[in-house]
């Protein structure tokens, strides 16, 4: 267990840097909110010192961080000028429709490219393995915001799946069932363009990882008592290459997240990632704070969440060997 | 295909969009309203009468669309900089008169697509290969010494490293990109959006280089060099720097596209290069608009050229990688 607290210990020391190091990169930034509305001859300047005394303007950025951190403490996590009240309320709609979306994307990619992976390396050099290596290659060199944008254009152009949004105008009048079914049809076209995004990067890794493993000799061995090949692939040889991909497995999210940034925004999805761009466009620093903070703390979810599995995958870590 | 030839492909691409001026006909902010959205002008050699030219020829688009005009070759038109020194108004091809030849059509403006599309590659691709050049440059140098010295420099440079690590890259680049004001001229932008770039991009390569002058510098040659009195720098750039090329360079293949993207990413959110400046990234914005998108396939154009410049640098990674992997 001293792995997993230790993980836990750096994620957080990580996280903790992150919100530090937003707050600078939010300090240097030229001009607020408020000085937009200074523009404005129908504001006093009576209003806009209370709104500078109210919004902190004019503190120094340890106060501002502190001031910060208490809201934080209360859940609040600062206070968006755009919106007029606090971030948190704003914020966990957002990030939980970013989970909806990349959770099911990360496991349906896993599944396709787990499987295509382990039938290229088992074919190493024929046509099935040229091919997979073909067809990964050309989608790595699509960009994702390409293939969102074409996957948009065949939603629009067949009528077979919504345009965006993450339901329709008429939700609020259906009934529970339909609801679901609403959602998960919207659901179709940005995590089809987030696998796509994300799944050749991984067949790759698979099947390179259990090219290192496949001529350990302990695979032959096993081969040689007449156990089947695809048991052999499955049982024997995955399970020795599985260290790396779970590792994978964490840094894969780091790519995903950004991958869903751009397809939220082409598709209209009510994400983090739109939230972010207008935030920044807005000025509103305490939002894009707490927007990147946030995309910080679900990449060490993901990270610690690999590392949990490793630790249960891996008897060497469990035995705390260095 | 070995690594040459790639680097030949590429290098023609670089040169193209620098010689844009020359190339393409038209000034890419040249607008004509009356051409907004033309498809891309047919050009012909045969005629209504089924008449067989050499000499390829236009019909006139809206204005006179029965004469026929011939594409000349090395004509004179719209005046224009190559890489802001060579001033010239001869083109490789063009009209005379009122016709138009826009090889890819126009957009919302009725500006030259193909114009654009070439001139808008200077920014982009520039922008991705000097930004990767930049925190190339950086992560070396901040790696080389996190590595060579170790103990609090280390320390320091690697965990303010693991903060830019802990962040997915595009939401790190817009939390960058917040530094600098949302309206700039546009020469500027550039210039700004590479500093970006390289701000973004220096700790991936500064893990891998420390990694690897940690490896280097308890070999034996490196003993060697110090004890018959060689400075920490003459060690450093004599025998430790070398030892980095095939990382560097594998490094490089993957960040140039990597950083194309980002110039195309932040100018297709609008926090880019801004219009009327063509960047590959602001000519595709217009698409976000439904019946752009569903209606004008030459606006997916500047989308389309990322392929084949992200698929070279594909596999010059691939074969820089096999080949100093080979050599170590």
């Amino acid at each position: 267990m001293r792995f997993l607290a230790r993980r836990l210990a750096h994620g957080l020391v990580v996280v903790f840097g992150v919100t530090v190091l937003s707050f600078v990169f939010a300090e240097a930034a030229p001009g607020s909110l408020i000085d937009e509305l200074r523009l404005d001859s129908r504001v006093s300047p009576e209003t806009l010192a209370t709104l500078r005394d109210r919004y902190g303007v004019d503190r120094s950025l340890p106060e501002k961080y502190l001031y910060w951190v208490r809201s934080v403490a209360r859940g609040e996590l600062g206070f968006s000028v755009a919106y007029d009240g606090p971030v948190g309320p704003i914020l966990w709609p957002r990030v939980r429709n970013t989970l909806l979306l990349t959770v099911p994307a990360t496991l349906l990619a896993w599944l396709i490219a787990v499987p295509v992976g382990v039938w290229a390396a088992s074919r190493k050099g024929g046509w099935g393995d040229r091919a997979a290596a073909a067809v990964t290659t050309a989608l790595l060199s699509v960009p994702e915001l390409l293939i969102g944008l074409c996957l948009l254009l065949l939603a629009v152009r067949t009528g077979w799946a919504p345009t965006g949004g993450m339901v329709s105008l008429d939700f609020a009048e259906l009934d529970a069932w339909n609801k679901v079914r609403d959602v998960g049809w919207h659901f179709f076209m940005p995590v089809s363009a987030l696998v796509l995004a994300t799944a050749p990067v991984l067949v790759r890794h698979v099947r390179a990882s259990l090219l290192d493993v496949l001529h350990a000799p302990f695979i032959q061995a096993a081969r040689a008592s007449g156990i089947p090949e695809h048991r052999i692939l499955f049982r024997y040889a995955l399970r020795a290459a599985a260290n790396p991909l779970i590792s994978l497995l964490g840094l894969s999210i780091a790519g995903l997240l950004s991958a869903s940034l751009v397809v939220e925004t082409i598709m209209s999805w009510p994400g983090l990632g739109p939230l972010l761009l207008d935030a920044v466009a807005a000025r509103d620093l305490h939002l894009v704070v707490a927007a990147v903070v946030c995309s910080t703390l679900l990449l060490t979810a993901g990270s610690l969440m690999a590392d949990g599995l490793l630790y249960l995958a891996d008897p060497r870590i469990r035995a705390e060997r260095p | 295909m070995t690594r040459r030839p790639l680097l030949a492909l590429l290098g023609i691409i670089y040169v193209g969009v620098i010689a844009a001026g020359f190339l393409t006909p038209y000034d890419p902010l040249v607008q004509n309203r009356d051409d907004a959205f033309a498809t891309p002008t047919r050009v012909r050699f045969v005629d209504a009468q089924g008449v067989f030219h050499l000499r390829p020829f236009v019909y006139g688009s809206s204005h006179s669309p029965d004469t026929a005009y011939p594409v000349q070759f090395f004509v004179r038109g719209d005046r224009y900089r190559i890489a802001g020194v060579f001033a010239s108004d001869l083109h490789l091809f063009g009209t005379p008169g009122p016709a138009r030849v826009f090889l890819l059509g126009t957009d919302q403006y009725g500006r030259d697509v193909f114009s654009r599309l070439v001139h808008g590659g200077q920014i982009s691709l520039l922008a991705g290969l000097l930004g990767a050049g930049l925190s190339l440059a950086a992560g070396v140098l901040l790696g080389t010494l996190a590595g060579f010295y170790g103990s609090w420099v280390d320390e320091a440079i690697m965990r303010v490293a693991e903060l830019f690590l802990a962040l997915p890259w595009l939401y790190l680049l817009l939390a960058v990109r917040m530094m600098l004001p949302l309206h700039m001229d546009p020469g500027q932008t550039v210039l700004l959006l590479i500093a970006v770039i390289a701000l973004v991009g220096w700790a991936r390569p500064a893990r891998l280089v420390r990694g690897l002058v940690l490896h280097t510098k308890v070999r034996e040659y490196v003993l060697a060099a110090r004890s018959l009195g060689a400075s920490d720098v003459q060690l450093m750039w004599r025998h430790v720097l070398p030892q980095l090329r095939g990382v560097t360079l594998t490094q490089a293949a993957v960040l140039v596209p990597q950083y194309t993207l980002a110039e195309v990413t932040l100018s297709f959110f609008g926090l880019g290069v801004a219009e009327p400046v063509p960047s590959w990234g602001n000519m595709l914005a217009s698409l976000q608009r439904y019946h752009v998108l569903a209606s004008y396939w030459w606006m997916f154009l500047p989308a389309l050229a990322l392929i084949p410049v992200f698929l070279l640098y594909y596999l010059l990674a691939d074969r820089i990688h096999q080949q100093t992997a080979y050599s170590l």
